[in-house]
């Protein structure tokens, strides 16, 4: 039970990362180009329904299926951390058009080449783990 | 049903994607597919190599089985529910991608260009596809997140780190599109 829920809820993201073609790397040119409203609509509507969410799951009090109380872990502080492996993240989603939900969706839908770029991106992963004490946060 | 297998609008799409992070939620967990590469690490033994992957994957295969669902659900979508249409692109978009050299845009999700066993098979598009997984892996651990633990779960949970980071993902995301794509297309 434990183990299809979670592979439900993988499902049910991936469907709706595909039909919203929130997966397509054309879809991410053309919000990066400002040529279109779609990209902007699936995450603007989705952070602010999702706000809403949770501040009423927080204000509510309520509770998980686990019975422990509703918290998010808050980020650490910090800048460079943030602007500059956002930057690097950016760069890479934009050529490969994917991001890492989609990457996995992207495989499959039988792009099987995604495989590189998994690959790659637990290589990025790793490397970071090794630089990570040398690098600003 | 037809309906169904007809590309569905930001307005149904989006707040989906919100029910897919408050069922994780209230299932006690986070939203956030880019952690899966760091517990990948994990499993691969990296904790030998750095501390930052010494940790119990275990608790993690739950949001492994969540990249098995994403997996399966990537398949289920254009196998069962997509009547095989081209995407309805700006015509702008469409033209300004023929200029870089793209044909056949929005007939699959992925251009060709990038993707097919002929591109990758050269050094260039080769190396196309480990720079960019280099990149998103590399910076989304920085940066502590990515598009689903920031964009969406940080900017919902209104946090400032998230902020910065969407702002930074933004920032390298019109870099590419603008300056680096026409050099390499």
């Amino acid at each position: 039970m434990k183990i299809l829920k979670f592979i439900g809820i993988g499902i049910f993201f991936g469907i709706v990362l595909v039909k919203s073609e929130a997966v397509s790397w054309y879809r991410i040119f053309e919000m990066f180009k400002f040529q279109s409203f779609h990209m902007y609509g699936i995450i603007g509507s989705a952070v602010f329904l999702g706000a809403a969410t949770i501040w009423i799951f927080k204000k509510t009090n309520l509770k998980d299926t686990e019975g422990n109380k509703i918290n998010l872990p808050p980020k650490d502080k910090g800048f460079p951390r943030y602007i500059i492996g956002g930057i690097i993240f950016g760069l890479g989603w934009a050529l490969a058009g994917a991001c890492p939900g989609p990457m996995y969706i992207l495989l499959g839908t039988g792009v099987f080449s995604m495989l590189i770029v998994i690959a790659a991106a637990v290589l990025g992963t790793f490397v970071y783990g090794l630089l990570r004490d040398k690098l600003p946060h | 049903m037809e309906i169904l297998l007809k590309p569905w609008p930001w307005y149904i799409s989006g707040p989906l994607i919100a029910v897919v992070m408050a069922v994780l939620i209230l299932f006690g967990k986070t939203f956030g597919m880019s952690s899966n590469l760091r517990t990948f690490c994990a499993i691969g033994g990296a904790g030998k190599y750095a501390d930052f992957f010494k940790f119990d994957w275990r608790a993690y295969r739950w949001n492994l089985l969540v990249v098995l669902g994403a997996v399966i659900g990537g398949f289920m979508a254009v196998t069962f529910l997509s009547d095989g249409s081209t995407m309805a692109l700006n015509p702008e978009t469409v033209k300004d991608l023929s200029a870089l050299g793209f044909s056949e845009v929005g007939e699959s999700l992925l251009p060709k260009e990038i993707y097919s066993w002929d591109a990758v098979f050269t050094i260039k598009g080769l190396a196309i596809l480990i720079v960019a997984g280099f990149l998103v892996g590399f910076g989304t651990r920085y940066a502590g997140g990515c598009t689903s633990g920031h964009a969406i779960t940080g900017l919902s949970n209104l946090q400032w780190p998230s902020l910065i980071a969407v702002v930074g993902f933004f920032i390298g995301g019109l870099i590419m599109t603008h300056f680096i794509l026409p050099l390499i297309f």
